[in-house]
């Protein structure tokens, strides 16, 4: 299976090798069927892709221990949930993974849009196949994950050896988000292709009209669905299994997965000024050139051991493979940009400082801005190397002071951008808008403060919110009235009609609403509190309302590993409420031991109990407990966030049919039932 | 005045504000790196500050007391006695032979005070690539 699977792969490089040669071929010549062979080439490309990535699952699967890969990555007694996620825990695998899921989205592409957009599609089939190519040649020739196993012998030879068992699977990956964040993560970061090669595409080709833009507009949101998912799974696991109390550590690794969030995000929010005004074209175009190299860079920086991280892969040569596709990539963008950059000639300017077009500007400047510090910082090793010659890096404090006030700039653009009007907004309109949502904010502000909030930027952060929430709130109670005027169905029923009208619109809102759950959530931080105690069976530790009673400890013996436990009872105010299980595994066949957290999580806190081991000098056990208000809102908020970008991503309802039936019982309405009507439908997003 | 004029006074005042507080931020929190064979070559005020220092935790080394946790950390033919003052619980992956990134000062007594352990297993630590978050040093955000 091991030979079948790395000739799939193989073969997959040559079908990509012509898909992309071919393909330049057939936009020089036009010849139609050379069109038709690269497609379809591209297309087996994507197929070959599956066969070799199904090989290695099944490698894995029947535990076939004479490939290198298996060995380090497995064991007989992993679960079966555990041996799917080997694939992806590893350089190789994981190289093949990218590939895997990129080819997803290529044959997607190449199979959707088969007979329309006849003019771009040569030239996005030749950029997706060029992007293949690379990790393709990576997984050939680099490091390949189908390596049988072997040892030098004296002649110099490598001789073939086959293991009884594998050296298993890391125990800190033993957890099920380890399935799930990962696909994510790559799907978000592989995702980022096609916007690339639409937008390259378009302007190489210098495709005349906005459809490309669409078409972007729309992969670029599916992968930004991903990559937010990716990214909150990541924060997640890190709070459930490393046992540190957090959840985002300004790592590295965690900042190279934010960089294309950031300029994506800025994408999705600047598209809308060349959709409507035809302006910011040239910004748009390397925001999305931007992002697919961020994202390069992202896989770079794990990878190459040129940061020092964590959970970057152990150093190797595979970085200045990615250097040099990086190079290459940003030559390219640069070729067609000074080549055709006459096709993004602006057609509007900027008319007000108080409108929609300016609010995403600033919305842009805070997001690059953001993108720019979190770069440099964790950049900031490499570079100080070379100006001065010794290695500085920075911390938390540099990240937090940087990005603190951002965030705060950005929620408020939130909570006032959709709700500016278009060149000019007058200032009836600012205060018909805008009265309710600041009041009621700087009224949470009041009260807030009246209860002994006195860290500053929470107190900004809940005023922020409220003022966004709010203003969410009254867009959705606006629209949902004049439906409910029209067809007299209850409130949910009308809003709910409403967001299936202009999906893009209340989608976004109810991104926005995501957005203002996870900021509640961030801004819970400033009140953590943590203990820890050595502590006898028997004994109890206060925290917070709670006392934690450490009843008994035991050991379990599971399939692949000896859990050691601490029995605790929770107790508020003298009752209990719940009993707790923090435990130690302890992994005999690598000798490693991971943590378990256990969480007794509420809307309003955490209680995040970790066992810390045994003390061994006194060989008593420790227990470290941390209280981490509103920690949930995150993980809501993130559902909230994705939900919205799905609804965005449907396309309307028969607006069309809706509005103009609408017209008749309009008139015989009295006029005040009218005005908010006018409002809602000032301006939609589409 | 001309609205392009007007946003670029907004955007200046925010991108000034945000590098007058970077500087901050990078003041707070700069950490020099050293390897062990440079400690002894670093002279004045540079012998006192801040820094992370990479090595392997020598073998058998590792003593704990109360409060702290004694070790040593070799390479480049190095060693350099180092104890650990933090608060946090040391890394499941703090074991000899491990390779640990410490963070903290030289003390006056020859000794390192460490204030921050990274440690990664001897055997090859590969975590999944791509935001897997999770320093087991503990930074508030």
């Amino acid at each position: 299976m091991d030979v079948f699977g790395s000739f799939a792969l193989i073969l997959a490089f040559v079908c990509a090798l012509y898909a992309f040669a071919g393909g330049i071929a057939a936009i020089i010549t036009r010849h139609p069927l050379l069109i038709k062979s690269t497609r379809q080439s591209g297309m087996a490309t994507c197929g070959l892709i599956f066969i070799s990535t199904f090989s290695l699952v099944y490698l894995f699967f029947s535990d076939n221990y004479s490939v290198a890969y298996v060995v380090s990555h497995s064991n007989r007694d992993l679960s079966t949930f555990f041996k799917v996620a080997a694939l992806w825990s590893g350089q190789e695998g994981s190289l093949l993974f990218w590939s895997f899921l990129l080819a997803i989205y290529v044959f997607s592409v190449l199979f959707v849009y088969r007979n329309k957009n006849g003019e771009l599609m040569p030239y996005v089939g030749v950029i997706l196949a060029g992007v293949q190519l690379f990790f393709l040649t990576i997984s050939n020739f680099v490091a390949s994950p189908f390596k049988a196993l072997g040892v030098a012998n004296a002649s110099g030879a490598f001789d073939l050896v086959a293991r009884a068992d594998g050296n298993g699977l890391n125990p800190v990956l033993q957890y099920p988000e380890m399935v799930i964040h990962p696909p994510n993560l790559y799907s978000g970061y592989t995702g980022f292709t096609i916007p690339f090669a639409f937008a390259l595409a378009a302007l190489l080709a210098r495709y005349p009209g906005e459809k490309w833009i669409h078409l972007t507009r729309k992969w670029t949101m599916i992968a930004w669905c991903f990559q937010s998912m990716g990214i909150l799974l990541g924060a997640h696991w890190a709070y459930a299994v490393l046992g540190w109390g957090g959840y985002w550590g300004w790592d590295p690794v965690e900042n190279a997965s934010l960089l294309p969030w950031l300029t994506g995000t800025a994408f999705l929010h600047s598209v809308m000024m060349q959709e409507k005004r035809g302006m910011m074209k040239v910004w748009n175009v390397w925001l999305v050139f931007l992002t697919f190299m961020l994202c390069i860079l992202g896989t770079l920086l794990t990878r190459s051991g040129v940061v020092s991280s964590v959970h970057a892969f152990a150093q190797s040569n595979i970085g200045n493979w990615f250097v040099g596709f990086l190079c290459i990539v940003l030559g390219v963008c640069l070729a067609a940009y000074f080549k055709n950059r006459d096709y993004l000639k602006s057609e509007n300017q900027l008319d007000s400082l108080v409108s929609r077009e300016s609010s995403f500007l600033f919305n842009n400047l805070v997001l690059l801005v953001a993108c720019v510090a979190v770069l440099s910082g964790t950049l900031f090793p490499v570079f100080s190397e070379w100006f001065t010659g010794s290695r500085i890096s920075v911390g938390a404090p540099f990240f937090n002071k940087v990005n603190i006030p951002l965030g705060l700039l950005l929620l408020f653009l939130t909570g006032v951008g959709p709700l500016l009007a278009w060149r000019k907004t007058s200032t009836e309109s600012l205060k018909r808008n805008f009265l309710w949502p600041s009041t009621l904010g700087v009224t949470a502000g009041g009260v807030g403060f009246v209860f002994g909030f006195r860290e500053i930027f929470s107190l900004i952060c809940l005023m922020l919110c409220v003022f966004v929430a709010s203003t969410i709130v009254q867009e959705f109670y606006r629209g949902a009235k004049v439906i409910r005027v029209r067809t007299s169905a209850n409130w949910l029923t009308s809003c709910l009609d409403l967001t299936l009208r202009n999906t893009r619109r209340y989608g976004g809102y109810v991104v926005h609403l995501g957005m203002v759950m996870i900021f509640i959530g961030l801004a819970g931080q400033a009140f953590n509190k943590e203990v820890e105690k050595e502590m006898p069976v028997g004994s109890t530790l206060k925290i917070g309302t709670y006392e934690l009673l450490l009843q008994s400890m035991d050991e379990k013996q599971e399939k692949n590993y000896v859990a050691e436990r601490m029995i605790v009872e929770v107790m508020k105010d003298n009752k209990p409420v719940m009993m707790l299980y923090p435990e130690r595994r302890n992994f005999p066949t690598n000798q490693e031991s991971g943590t378990m957290v256990a969480i007794f999580s509420t809307l309003r806190e955490d209680l995040y109990v970790v066992y810390a081991g045994i003390n061994p000098a006194t060989n008593r056990p420790t227990m470290h407990a941390f209280i981490n208000p509103l920690v949930k809102w995150v993980w809501w908020g993130g559902m909230v966030l994705v939900m919205g970008t799905i609804v965005a991503l449907l396309p309307n309802r028969a607006a069309a049919v809706v509005l103009s039936k609408a017209e008749a019982p309009a008139s015989t309405r009295e006029l005040s039932g009218m005005r908010p009507a006018q409002v809602t439908l000032r301006e939609g997003h589409d | 005045m001309k609205k392009q004029a007007k946003f670029g006074i907004g955007a200046g005042i925010i991108v000034l504000s945000i590098g007058f507080l970077a500087w901050l931020g990078y003041g707070e929190s700069k950490t020099y790196y050293h390897t062990l064979a440079e400690l002894d070559s670093l002279r004045g005020s540079a012998r006192t500050e801040r820094m992370r220092v990479g090595g392997t935790v020598q073998a058998g080394s590792i003593r704990r007391t109360a409060g702290r946790v004694d070790f040593v950390l070799e390479g480049e033919g190095k060693s350099l006695p180092v104890s650990y003052v933090g608060n946090d619980p040391l890394p499941d992956t703090f074991v000899d032979n491990s390779q640990a990134l410490i963070e903290g000062r030289p003390d006056t007594d020859g000794r390192f005070k460490a204030e921050h352990i990274q440690a990664k297993c001897a055997s090859k630590y590969e975590a999944a690539p791509g935001g897997k978050p999770g320093a087991t040093q503990r930074s508030a955000m």
